[in-house]
């Protein structure tokens, strides 16, 4: 073995303090996430109560004795499947429009600022922009009490929430479609094929694994978002039917996440019952590792296809 | 780091003191050849000092019919106001190899993506004079239509990400209509695997995915994939530039094949090549055809002094 040529004994002092806090602050960060994952798992543990998942909530002076959180859970769900529902194919679109277009290039610099005023507005003024917008205009959307247009929804809810998603899919989408080469796009329409053709059969099949890895980013956003859900989904905990028992009945009521049953129980909200909201913390925890687990193997997938 | 002694630094002090030059820089000028030469073939080898060292021709002639495919005629490329090519007009074939060689920048590529219109997708191109197919100009054709008669391969291989199978039929597969069934498609796709000299390799795993064979054989699938709609001109953009030289060697040999049934264009930075596998050979300088004639003429006794200086590796 010979000596290696670099060794840090050998740095300037303030290149070894650097390179030290460097690995300082990436064990930190491990510690961190692991103190954080340990103690949600333990206090999860603690309150671990099989039934509370197949309950639902129900109101009772006693709030830690009464029900799980099934519609909390079922609500996480369906809230990620219509905002991904909504979010996916327009934020795919975009991205094509925007890498393979692209003209006006006026307009395609319009579309891209919108896209990072979007990312960059918090939730919560998501929430009131949508607030107005389902009570003034799109009620019918919305639950409503006796006539009484509340503004609150799945479908609200939903639509905002795809917003928080919509950045993170366009990004992914155009990142994967920019990393195909311009001789593949070429090579197609040497063949006699159409750009719309090229796009359809050669572009996005390429460009999935990007789109897989934005969606499930995304998804995990959505899932974890509380602000969106207290303002537009409502404060009810049990998932309320808007109409008659339909599933456009379902996506006009309202109901509650995982998110918003949290802070419910925490000693913040009203609830007052820590254990559950510990336990269900917990479980939206689980979830939102899952997803990016997902998101992780996705991106593995993801090789160098094309020399260039 | 000062104190360190890495080889390439021992090699540097002892070179200061005894100052010899590195031994691969010394080249003996009046010395005996160390390197065989090839045998002299078919008797086309030129006389030696002009041109190339003896070059050889691999290919002999076809003997099939000369069919002119395309005719270009006093055409001329810019981008924006750079002209690329200018005042070019050529023949091309069915039953040769038409090689166009020049440095880097002459233009040569761009005058192969002209004659299936690839140049009108960069959008300060202009061009001017004729290109026609079988007598009729291309500007009048539908530009999906032409592209399937005048098929063109790339330089880097280009298998889209999808089977081997699918690639092969992408260009049989209609815009527009339903996906006709893999067995209606089956023989075209057989057929176009067996001229690219592929099927022996991939018969057996068309399902597999295109992007998992090697760099020669994803080169012959792109060939496959660009006869597969039987068109009558190949345009071949240095087609073995990122190729290994056995890859090349058989696709070399595919070319001469081919140039039976289509007319074949080929863009070559490499003389030997196209020494090896053309016809005629086209050289183009900053944008002008200076010479345009049968390989061995241009190669063994250019008639210009720029394709004589470019040939005997001068410049370029």
């Amino acid at each position: 073995m010979t000596k290696p040529i670099d060794s840090v004994s050998s740095w300037p002092l303030r290149d070894r303090v650097a390179f030290y806090a460097a690995w300082a602050a990436g064990i930190a960060l491990i510690v961190i996430a692991g103190a954080i994952v340990v103690y949600m798992a333990f206090r999860g543990a603690q309150y671990f109560d099989f039934g509370l998942l197949l309950e639902s909530p129900s109101s009772s002076l006693n709030q830690a004795q009464s029900g799980g959180f099934k519609d909390p859970i079922i609500g996480t769900a369906l809230l990620l499947v219509m905002s991904t529902a909504i979010a996916a194919p327009l934020g795919v679109v975009i991205a094509v429009w925007l890498t393979e277009y692209g003209r006006p290039t006026g307009l395609a610099r319009a579309v891209e600022s919108a896209v990072e005023v979007v990312a960059g507005t918090p939730s919560i003024v998501l929430a009131m922009f949508g607030l107005i917008l389902f009570q003034e205009w799109f009620g019918f959307l919305t639950f409503d009490a006796e006539g009484a247009v509340l503004g609150r929804s799945f479908i609200a809810a939903a639509s905002m929430m795809s917003l928080i998603a919509l950045p993170l899919v366009v990004g992914a989408t155009r990142e994967a479609l920019n990393s195909i080469p311009g001789h593949v796009r070429e090579a197609s329409y040497a063949l006699g094929k159409t750009k719309a053709a090229t796009i359809r059969r050669v572009l996005l099949p390429a460009a999935r694994p990007g789109i897989g890895t934005g969606t499930a980013l995304g998804m995990g956003r959505v899932a974890g978002d509380t602000a969106i859900v207290v303002v537009l989904l409502g404060a009810t905990l049990q998932i309320q039917n808007g109409a008659d028992g339909s599933v456009f009945g379902l996506f006009r009521g309202t109901g509650s996440t995982l998110t918003s049953y949290v802070y419910y129980n925490s000693p913040a909200g009203e609830g007052l019952a820590p254990e559950k909201a510990y336990f269900a913390a917990f479980v939206l925890l689980l979830v939102v590792i899952v997803l990016n687990f997902v998101v992780t193997r996705i991106a593995r997938g993801k090789e160098e296809l094309w020399t260039r | 780091m000062d104190t360190m002694t890495t080889p390439e630094g021992t090699r540097d002090e002892r070179d200061v003191i005894l100052a010899p030059p590195p031994p691969v820089r010394r080249i003996v000028i009046d010395g005996e050849p160390t390197v065989v030469q090839p045998p002299l073939g078919n008797g086309h080898a030129p006389q030696a000092g002009v041109g190339l060292a003896a070059p050889v021709r691999r290919a002999e002639p076809s003997s099939a019919p000369k069919v002119e495919r395309m005719r270009i005629e006093g055409v001329s490329i810019a981008y924006s106001e750079k002209l690329a090519v200018n005042e070019v007009s050529l023949p091309v074939r069915q039953g040769e190899v038409l090689a166009l060689i020049g440095p880097s920048g002459c233009g040569k590529t761009t005058l192969l993506r002209s004659l299936n219109r690839l140049v009108e997708i960069t959008p300060t191109a202009i061009r001017s004079g004729t290109i026609s197919l079988d007598g009729e100009d291309i500007d009048r054709m539908e530009v999906t239509a032409l592209r399937r008669r005048v098929s063109m391969v790339f330089q880097q291989p280009n298998p889209f990400p999808m089977s081997v199978f699918d690639n092969v039929a992408y260009a049989l597969r209609e815009q527009g209509s339903g996906r006709p069934r893999k067995e209606a498609l089956m023989d075209q796709v057989a057929d176009a695997l067996v001229r690219a000299g592929l099927w022996d390799e991939v018969g057996s795993t068309l399902d597999h995915p295109a992007l998992r064979l090697s760099g020669g054989q994803q080169q012959r699938l792109c060939i496959a994939r660009a006869l597969a709609a039987r068109p009558e001109v190949l345009l071949l953009d240095e087609p073995c530039s990122a190729l290994d030289p056995r890859s090349t060697q058989v696709i070399e040999e595919l070319i001469l094949k081919l140039r039976e049934e289509v007319a074949v264009v080929i863009v070559t930075h490499n003389m030997q090549q196209a020494l090896r596998i053309a016809d005629h050979v086209g050289f183009m300088y900053l944008g002008e055809l200076v010479e345009y004639g049968p390989a061995e003429q241009v190669f063994g006794s250019p008639r210009e002094q720029r394709t004589r200086e470019y040939v005997g590796g001068a410049f370029g």
